[in-house]
């Protein structure tokens, strides 16, 4: 293509994103075409991938095009397998986009849908796709090792153990907050209840299937637990009509909660390939074929956005969750913008899979930008609500009142009409009692994503089965996480304490696998415990800590990926790693100071428990009271502990620049010695 | 055109079937030069459990 004609596309693109964005951000007093965002959105990442992206190949990591990777010098057919990039890139994907891009954006919409999509935007090109790609490319040129190791090896062993600390804490508190949101979706639903309910005998099943009858054909298998999936979604509108089943399959929050915690733990201990690989293919396959389809319903309907861009909400007040828009907005929408959870992925299969150094371009920062999209899609999903009906989904009883006219009356004075018909009338039409104080994210976007569904195939007539189709697809996504979660920090668990006692290291001995289930399982179940029990809904508290200790991960990774670029000599360019780094920690020290310190209880633990201790002499219950307070302690007291361990790495990362830079310390990086690659000849 | 369309297939079956560890089990029988089998999918369920088991999901 002549270079005239690139440069005129590319002009073109520029132009687009510059206008879709000014469109976004400074239309004000009418709706807006979703369109606009996603046009912003493609634009920005085009110009992220082109321009941004091959800068960091180029000029900061040096990508060598002739380095042998580790799949190819390591090849071993097993964990070790070159791979073509778009399967790795499939591969990837899967693996980094869960629920998290889905709620976050949907949560974060009580701002106006302005501040999360500039979030989501600037945040995606400008560090988690920079932090994905970074890592995985340090990862790849050692050996594929982990971020773990990585710290360790290049900050200091300080570093490791801080980094394992807080990858076990945010693994616990992600589990609590994860199946708190399937608790919110799920309590008094008797037909989302009992979809979810059959996909573990469904999942069972598949097992069984994969095992006995036709070994492998997991496509298949998937294929085959998908149709039984769709038939459970079919048998649960069934249910909710039929007066006794629905009574069976009618769970309270306290009900539901105990019932995932006995899941979690079972799932923990049995054979992986029983329970937990068939529910992760089943969940994968619905994941990848619910994305296309929203992407699809998005284009095809073009929705308007009803949501103001900014609402009054900005100043900290919220009915979802309380805090500022900064810092608050930006814990809220991690993965989507920003993840830390995703170094771990990058740092753990996908660099034994990748064939040449230059690949990690495309599966690090390409794959990022693709979550980035599906929050974009959620944020739409959620903008295309009349924000009333938003915020009666998503407002805590304790905020608006349990009663359906006192929630609408509160939120129509707020600025946003809604009438207790127009709820009734969309509950019924979603095939539920009520949609009144489903916190969590998950009900609104499956509102969302069922009108928008509707619109573009089937009309109002199913609207009650793609509402729970979403339902589904959303919980089937957080049980997964909840299983592999539970795995991995029990291994976690298991590996520190062999270091102690070796038995309990010994993964396939029962009493360790056991007692470290019930040691993980217990910890996500405490709070998991303590949101189904908070009056303000849990969410309110306990997305604001997930969202703290998910971004303090990613402080982490780019501890590691600065400290990295510094000793290989690129100091100029390691702003790239480190402006990311200095908004997170602006982000979530400030973040956690609020949530510890902040004199508004709604916002702050310690005051919140200081509210309620006044309470104490005049409560009929004081042994609830007494728990609440504990238990803002104890998040206080986590905050805290994150925060403070981040501070150590932060400080020792420092310290190992300032000897580098300084020249105390040789610069010298722990990579793999260079081998040329067979694909070098292909390269000349 | 046509063939561009089947290039698209071929690479989204081949994502398809690493996502799924179907080809993760088709380099198992390769290396072991085994037929599919109960007892050669038992082995290979074996073999990769720890790997598998160890492997996280994102939020």
């Amino acid at each position: 293509m002549p270079g005239i004609v690139r440069v005129l596309i590319w002009f073109v693109v520029a132009a687009s994103g510059a206008l879709s964005v000014s469109v976004i951000a400074l239309r004000r007093g009418e709706s807006i075409n979703a369109m606009w965002l996603v046009v912003a959105a493609v634009c920005s990442y085009a110009l992220g991938y082109r321009f941004y992206s091959k800068f960091l190949a180029a000029k900061v990591l040096m990508l060598d095009p002739v380095r042998a990777t580790p799949a190819e010098r390591l090849e071993n057919g097993r964990d070790f397998v070159c791979t073509n990039k778009w399967v790795v890139f499939g591969h990837h994907f899967a693996a980094i986009a869960g629920p998290g891009p889905l709620v976050g954006p949907v949560l974060a919409a009580q701002f106006g849908y302005l501040p999360g999509t500039l979030w989501i935007l600037a945040g995606a090109v400008f560090g988690g796709c920079v932090q994905d790609f970074v890592i995985l490319l340090f990862s790849v040129r050692r050996d594929g090792k982990s971020l773990t190791e990585m710290a360790r090896e290049e900050i200091g062993k300080v570093g490791g153990v801080v980094a394992y600390i807080s990858i076990l804490g945010i693994i616990v508190i992600l589990l609590g907050v994860a199946a708190l949101i399937v608790v919110n979706a799920l309590k008094g639903s008797p037909w989302g209840a009992f979809t979810i309910a059959m996909t573990i005998p469904i999942a069972l099943l598949m097992g069984l299937y994969l095992r006995r009858i036709r070994p492998g054909k997991v496509l298949e298998t998937s294929i085959l637990g998908f149709a039984l999936v769709m038939l459970a979604i079919l048998g649960g509108q069934w249910v909710s009509q039929s007066p006794v089943a629905a009574q069976w399959f009618t769970f309270g929050a306290p009900t539901l909660a105990i019932v995932i915690i006995i899941y979690g733990f079972a799932a923990s201990a049995l054979p992986v390939w029983l329970l937990l690989a068939p529910r992760d293919y089943l969940s994968t396959f619905v994941k990848l074929g619910v994305i296309s389809l929203l992407a699809a319903g998005i284009i095809l309907v073009r929705p308007q956005l009803h949501m103001p861009p900014l609402t009054r909400f900005i100043d900290g007040s919220g009915p979802v969750f309380a805090g500022n828009i900064f810092p608050f907005a930006f814990i809220t929408i991690a993965c989507g913008a920003i993840s830390g959870f995703h170094s771990l992925i990058s740092s753990g299969t996908t660099p034994k899979l990748i064939a040449r150094e230059t690949e990690t371009r495309m599966v690090g920062y390409g794959a990022m930008m693709a979550e980035s999209m599906v929050a974009i899609m959620a944020m739409i999903a959620a903008c295309t609500m009349q924000p009333g009906v938003y915020f009666a989904i998503n407002s805590p009883a304790g905020v608006v009142g349990a009663a359906p006219e006192a929630a609408a009356s509160t939120i129509s004075n707020w600025g946003f009409p809604v009438a207790a018909s127009d709820m009734a009338a969309l509950a019924h039409s979603v095939g539920e009692q009520t949609l009144y104080n489903r916190t969590g994210g998950a009900p609104a976007f499956a509102v969302g994503m069922a009108q928008i569904f509707a619109h573009s195939l089937g009309g109002d007539a199913v609207m009650a089965i793609w509402y729970h189709f979403a339902i589904m697809f959303e919980a089937l996504f957080i049980l997964t996480v909840l299983d592999a979660g539970t795995r991995v920090g029990r291994f976690m668990v298991q590996d520190a304490l062999g270091h102690w006692w070796k038995p309990l290291g010994r993964t396939s001995w029962y009493p360790s696998i056991l007692a470290t289930s019930a040691l993980i399982v217990g910890a996500w179940g405490s709070f998991l415990w303590q949101g189904v029990k908070d009056p303000l809904g849990g969410i309110n508290s306990l997305w604001p800590l997930f969202g703290i200790a998910n971004q303090l991960l990613a402080t982490v990774a780019l501890c590691v990926a600065t400290t990295i670029l510094v000793k290989m000599g690129r100091t100029r360019y390691a702003l790239v790693t480190l402006a990311p780094l200095c908004v997170l920690v602006s982000v979530t020290f400030s973040a956690s100071y609020h949530k510890i310190f902040n004199l508004n209880p709604r916002i702050g633990f310690l005051a919140h428990a200081r509210q309620l201790a006044a309470q104490m002499g005049s409560s009929p219950k004081p042994g609830e009271l007494a728990r609440f307070i504990f238990n803002d302690r104890l998040d206080a007291l986590v905050a805290g502990l994150l925060v403070c361990l981040v501070s150590v790495i932060l400080v020792e990362s420092a310290l190992e620049w300032w000897r580098v830079l300084s020249g105390r310390k040789e610069p010298r990086v722990k990579e793999s010695p260079f081998v040329a690659s067979r694909f070098a000849a292909e390269e000349v | 055109m046509k063939n561009s369309f089947r290039v698209f297939f071929q690479t989204v079956l081949a994502m398809l079937r690493e996502i799924f560890d179907e080809s993760a089990y088709a380099r198992f029988l390769a290396k072991r030069g085994m037929v599919s089998s109960r007892t050669a999918y038992a082995e290979f369920l074996h073999e990769t459990e720890h790997s598998r088991a160890r492997r996280a999901r994102c939020c």
